[in-house]
């Protein structure tokens, strides 16, 4: 049984399609990654996915449940949503914030419980973020950001982690250890949804992928099946070269495609 | 830079006391020297004594007044600040005390004040919602916090502009003086009347603001995270607003604008709350309750003919304060 699933999603702002009979499943146990060009409507159904926004036709269902019928309150406990450029609008501690994905679980009068620390410096210690838990966020590189902003939602301890262009702005090093974290989540009964931008970091760390175009599901499946030379021509409108080795497979645009309209 | 914020117990344990101790001192100041010992001593006894009727009738609900006010303004300056993220929110700015304002000095205009006690603070809390009416319909289902402020904006200036035109038109410069000296605001010669009509108000709009604590400080992170935490964005927005027009146009209604209290204060606890906007909350009422009592116990030992105005001295003392708070803050907001 797929942890979610989307079933013929369609959705329009104002009479503009965004997004077109979308099929999507994401099983436990699995980093899926949503790939396409700038404006394919990753983002739009990322948020679809985790509920933030409504389709305006089809159905998700999250547990087999679909998602209107869950609580939002349950909802918010068993996902977590980082949204692309995280960022925090008080100067508050790294610890604060990471201490804001417990909400989920409080109830309006509650606070920060002795319990809930404990599952805060779990968090702390998963992303590597202890060292500077009492730095103003606000002050810290992008990386070690995006680390906290990752940790607060490790902090919710949710079965499905989506994450929306998490590594877009960071340096390798700090590329490679979200994915690393993000890969670490996804398993047993636990999952991931990741945009990317990469596609070698989508080809190393990801189990299938799903590449969208204009609003559409262009193709999907494991990323030998996906990331092929004609697919990224056609999708991404660039040349490119694929090298399968002992290492995993690695993508590199060589020149832009001249009669390709974006 | 580390910040680091007092425990709760040491926060409410300062300042909970120097609200007290604030209050007893209010409670002694007044034109008329009198021995409160004897004004408790008459009133236990039932006998009515000048001091008794002037501590209990006069001052009693004077310092309520000004407390339940300073810790309105306070709250909803807090709330705002949270909501819209951005240090710069006072409670006027969704429109609501000009609206109030308007209200009242529509009751003045036509010279019923004095008909009933009950009209100006009336008037007051229709203008206040009328205000918000507008202001929902004018944003209704739209979800952008920008279209929220301008068209607080909007309101206030259109509620200026018909005050602008009531003073213009005024009867006579003794209605005229009547409604500008109204519109400076002020808690004195208020009875236990106006307390009555408007600590319920009050008392339900603190509720409001403060079941919205958790979402403001889930907001720190966006709208969206928020939404993805299980708070339906839209629904929060109104609970926390509908509890700032219920407590603010409350306050305009019985005391007239009082400025600077619900800017300032917040700035003033933000650093002992480590910028938490929920625990912003209760500390920035307190807060807000101490600072108006201190402004009206200066504001009765220094007149001698002819009383300042609260709304003057929260003004007088509240902007190069606040100049100063973002001088000093400027750092860390970036």
């Amino acid at each position: 049984m797929s942890l979610l699933s989307g079933h013929g999603i369609d959705y329009r702002i104002d009479s503009i399609q965004i997004l077109e009979a979308i099929d999507i499943r994401v099983d436990a146990g699995e980093l899926v990654g949503l790939i396409g060009p700038n404006g394919a409507g990753k983002s739009s159904l990322l948020r679809l996915l985790t509920g933030v926004e409504a389709c305006t036709q089809g159905e998700v269902r999250f547990d087999d449940l679909p998602l209107g019928q869950i609580s939002a309150a349950l909802r918010a406990q068993r996902m977590g949503y980082l949204v692309q450029g995280a960022m925090a609008y008080w100067p508050f501690s790294v610890e604060k914030v990471i201490e804001l994905g417990r909400i989920p679980y409080q109830k309006w009068w509650q606070q920060v419980s002795s319990d809930d620390q404990k599952i805060v410096e779990e968090a702390m210690t998963k992303t590597e973020t202890l060292a500077y838990r009492n730095r103003i966020v606000t002050t810290l590189s992008g990386g070690e950001q995006t680390l906290v902003m990752l940790a607060r939602i490790f902090a919710t301890q949710p079965d499905l982690i989506f994450a929306d262009e998490p590594v877009a702005a960071l340096d390798p090093y700090h590329q490679l250890h979200v994915m690393e974290i993000l890969r670490g989540h996804a398993t047993a009964k636990r999952a991931a949804i990741v945009v990317l931008h990469d596609l070698g970091l989508a080809a190393r760390f990801c189990d299938r992928l799903y590449l969208l175009n204009h609003g559409r599901l262009h193709c999907s499946g494991s990323v030998s099946e996906v990331l092929t030379r004609e697919n990224i021509a056609e999708v991404y409108g660039v040349d490119s070269q694929i090298d399968c080795n002992e290492k995993g497979i690695s993508v590199t645009s060589l020149s832009r495609i001249s009669d390709h309209h974006p | 830079m580390n910040i680091k914020a007092l425990k709760a117990s040491t926060l409410y344990g300062i300042l909970l006391p120097v609200l007290l101790l604030v209050l007893a001192l209010a409670l002694n100041v007044g034109p008329v020297d009198i021995d409160p010992g004897k004004a408790i001593q008459d009133w236990f006894n039932d006998r009515i004594t000048i001091e008794s009727l002037i501590l209990f009738d006069v001052r009693l609900p004077r310092s309520l007044l000004a407390m339940l006010i300073g810790a309105t303004l306070g709250l909803a300056g807090a709330s705002l600040q949270g909501l819209l993220r951005n240090p710069l929110a006072e409670p006027g700015i969704i429109g609501v005390s000009n609206g109030a304002a308007l209200g009242a000095v529509i009751v003045f205009y036509y010279g019923i004040a004095g008909v009933a006690w009950f009209l100006l603070p009336l008037g007051g809390l229709i203008g206040a919602l009328v205000a918000m009416l507008v202001i929902f319909l004018l944003v209704g289902r739209n979800r952008s916090i920008i279209t929220l402020i301008l068209a607080g904006i909007a309101i206030n200036a259109i509620g200026g502009a018909l005050i602008a035109l009531a003073l213009n038109f005024a009867e006579s410069p003794y209605a005229m003086q009547e409604i500008v000296f109204w519109l400076l605001g002020s808690v004195s010669n208020r009875s236990v009347n106006e307390l009555y009509i408007a600590m319920p108000f009050m008392l339900v709009g603190w509720g409001m603001i403060l079941y919205c604590g958790r979402f403001l400080n889930a907001l720190t992170l966006g709208e969206e995270t928020a939404t993805s935490m299980g708070f339906n964005v839209a629904r929060m927005r109104l609970v926390l607003i509908l509890g700032v027009t219920a407590s603010v146009g409350a306050s305009v209604s019985v005391a007239g604008n009082i400025g600077f209290i619900g800017l300032v204060v917040p700035h003033l606890i933000r650093p002992f709350v480590a910028y938490e906007p929920r625990r912003l909350l209760l500390s920035s009422a307190i807060t807000g309750a101490i600072l108006l009592l201190v402004a009206d116990i200066v504001v009765q030992v220094f007149s001698d003919n002819g009383e300042m105005k609260l709304g003057v001295i929260t003004a007088l003392v509240g902007a190069p304060f606040f100049l100063f708070l973002i001088l000093k803050s400027r750092n860390v907001l970036q």
